[in-house]
């Protein structure tokens, strides 16, 4: 079936503009939404307050005010710095964020790439934007700076393995490292011998998706694990010295990564864009299919904003022993659990 | 104390605590309009300029402070003792008519300028508390924010309306020697 975002039209250079433009509409829609929904809107409901409300009706407009203001400031960078690498490195955290968007699955048709090993393409890519964090705190030339970025390499690190072993779990269960198959085995499959609504994986992985919404959480750095960024104690981290535009782009990368691993939850654990009882290859699903993601996916935000406006601060050594004490023998038992289950049923 | 039946982990009851929040907040109404969201009514959040706050101004706030001009006697000790240098005063002798007929004319000292810059005052009452001669009060309003930053310095006329702000001391607890003081009216 012929279809616009199936790409299998155009030459090579049409299709790559059309991947870099759908991906930054998706970043920037998505981080703006989370944003709104849930740093304005959300975390001010939950401690009683209104939050924004001046720029357009409840303060939805807030935003654009924010970006202006971003815009108008001063590039400072400091003297001792080391220019080019601080000025390259939030462009490489975004980069990140930007190739884990171009992955996701929208629809039957509607997906910019379709790789036979898309998980792992996506978990491999998540672990770029260290590298960008671990650039920015050594080329900013200041402590805070450098503690923030090493404190992040050392989370980020320790929190890639849990939440590569939590999705393995959905890998052995679907059979295939292909988002798509991994949604269409949610849609036709069966818990144990019912098919009635298929088989979102939450419900069979639930062990695993709670470990990978808390290895998520923790590669966010979000707040019980904001240690790179706890600005009681080194000021914000990595982002210190940077303000203005480079600023900015930090701040859509920390949310628009949230967007992209809410929505890749979403695709693991709560069957994608797939809804029960509509044929996968139906042509509806290529316009309904974005909704249902969509609404998934700010079900998962949800989930990790919650959680991130209900808890204080990890110790950074706890953090540490949480990871490699708790989640990752979870993890390594539940993928036991699962192969055994795999070939005796 | 009882112990509690079932022990939740505190971890979830921060969860139920946050959510209970967001949703009283979210739907604050009773009865057939439940499923309405309405944050405004919920929440503590009063919309300043838009409504007028529950209970201000606060009994004995600092909000700004008034001056009884005919009971300074130019000793300067306020203008001293501000932290940030922000009351200017002027003064010049004068002859004031004598206290009993046939008496000789007295020399007292007369306001010529008292200006309190609003800009730099820090509100630490210091001018207040320091006024031996109950010429300086604390008023609670405080309502006079201005476009221009030159026009927060209040001159003699301003801080002398502000005296029909200042409420009256309150009455100390029951026993208590001590006598109350009076704002002069």
């Amino acid at each position: 079936m012929a279809s616009v975002l199936a790409l299998d039209w155009g030459n090579y250079w049409q299709q790559s503009i059309f991947r870099v433009l759908g991906s930054a509409v998706f970043i920037i829609l998505g981080a703006g939404t989370f944003v709104i929904a849930f740093l304005f809107k959300m975390m001010s409901y939950m401690q009683s307050r209104l939050g924004p409300m001046e720029a357009g009706p409840h303060g939805t407009l807030q935003l654009v005010a924010e970006v202006g203001k971003f815009l108008q400031k001063e590039d400072l960078v400091p003297a001792r710095a080391d220019e080019r690498l601080f000025k390259l490195a939030p462009y490489i955290v975004l980069a990140s964020t930007f190739l884990l968007a171009v992955v996701m699955p929208f629809g039957p048709d509607a997906y910019f790439v379709n790789l036979d090993t898309g998980v792992f393409l996506a978990l491999a890519l998540s672990s770029i934007s260290v590298i960008g964090i671990l650039v920015a705190g050594w080329a900013s030339a200041n402590k805070y700076s450098l503690i923030g970025g090493l404190r992040a390499a050392g989370q980020l690190i320790a929190y890639e393995l849990p939440m590569v072993l939590a999705v393995v779990g959905v890998v052995i269960q679907a059979g295939t490292l292909n988002l798509q198959g991994i949604v269409a085995a949610q849609h036709s499959g069966e818990i144990f011998g019912w098919d009635g609504i298929g088989n979102p994986f939450i419900l069979t992985q639930l062990v695993g998706f709670v470990v990978f919404l808390i290895a998520t959480q923790a590669e966010l750095a979000q707040t019980p694990f904001d240690m790179p960024i706890a600005e009681s104690e080194i000021v914000t981290g990595y982002m210190t010295e940077y303000s203005g535009m480079r600023f900015l782009l930090f701040f859509i990368a920390e949310f628009a990564t949230a967007a992209v691993f809410a929505a890749l939850a979403a695709t693991l654990f709560l069957g994608g864009w797939a809804v029960p009882f509509v044929d996968l290859d139906d042509n509806v699903m290529n316009v309904v299919g974005p909704l249902v993601l969509v609404t998934k996916m700010m079900l998962v935000g949800t989930l990790i904003f919650w959680a991130r406006f209900t808890f204080p601060r990890f110790r950074e050594d706890q953090l540490q022993s949480f990871a490699w004490k708790a989640l990752i023998p979870i993890s390594l038992v539940n993928i036991l659990a699962t192969m055994v289950l795999k070939v005796a049923l | 104390m009882p112990r509690p039946a079932l022990k939740i982990p505190g971890l979830f009851t921060g969860l139920k605590i946050t959510m209970g929040i967001f949703l009283k907040t979210m739907f604050p109404a009773r009865g057939i309009k439940t499923l309405l969201p309405a944050p405004t009514l919920g929440a503590v959040t009063v919309q300043y300029p838009h409504k007028s706050p529950p209970e201000v101004p606060a009994a004995r706030a600092r909000g700004v402070i008034a001056l009884k001009e005919e009971n300074c006697t130019v000793c300067m000790l306020c203008s001293r003792s501000c932290p940030d240098w922000c009351i200017y005063i002027e003064g010049h002798k004068t002859k004031a008519p004598p206290r009993r007929p046939g008496g000789k004319e007295r020399t007292v000292s007369a306001l010529d300028r008292f200006d309190i810059d609003y800009a730099l005052c820090m509100y630490c009452g210091i001018c207040v508390e320091v006024c031996p001669f109950d010429a300086l009060f604390w008023s609670p309003e405080f309502e006079y924010s201005e476009p221009r930053l030159a026009d927060l310095l209040h001159d003699m006329d301003r801080l002398g309306e502000w005296m029909e702000t200042v409420p009256d001391f309150e009455t100390y607890e029951a026993g208590s020697d001590a006598k109350v003081r009076k704002v002069p009216r």
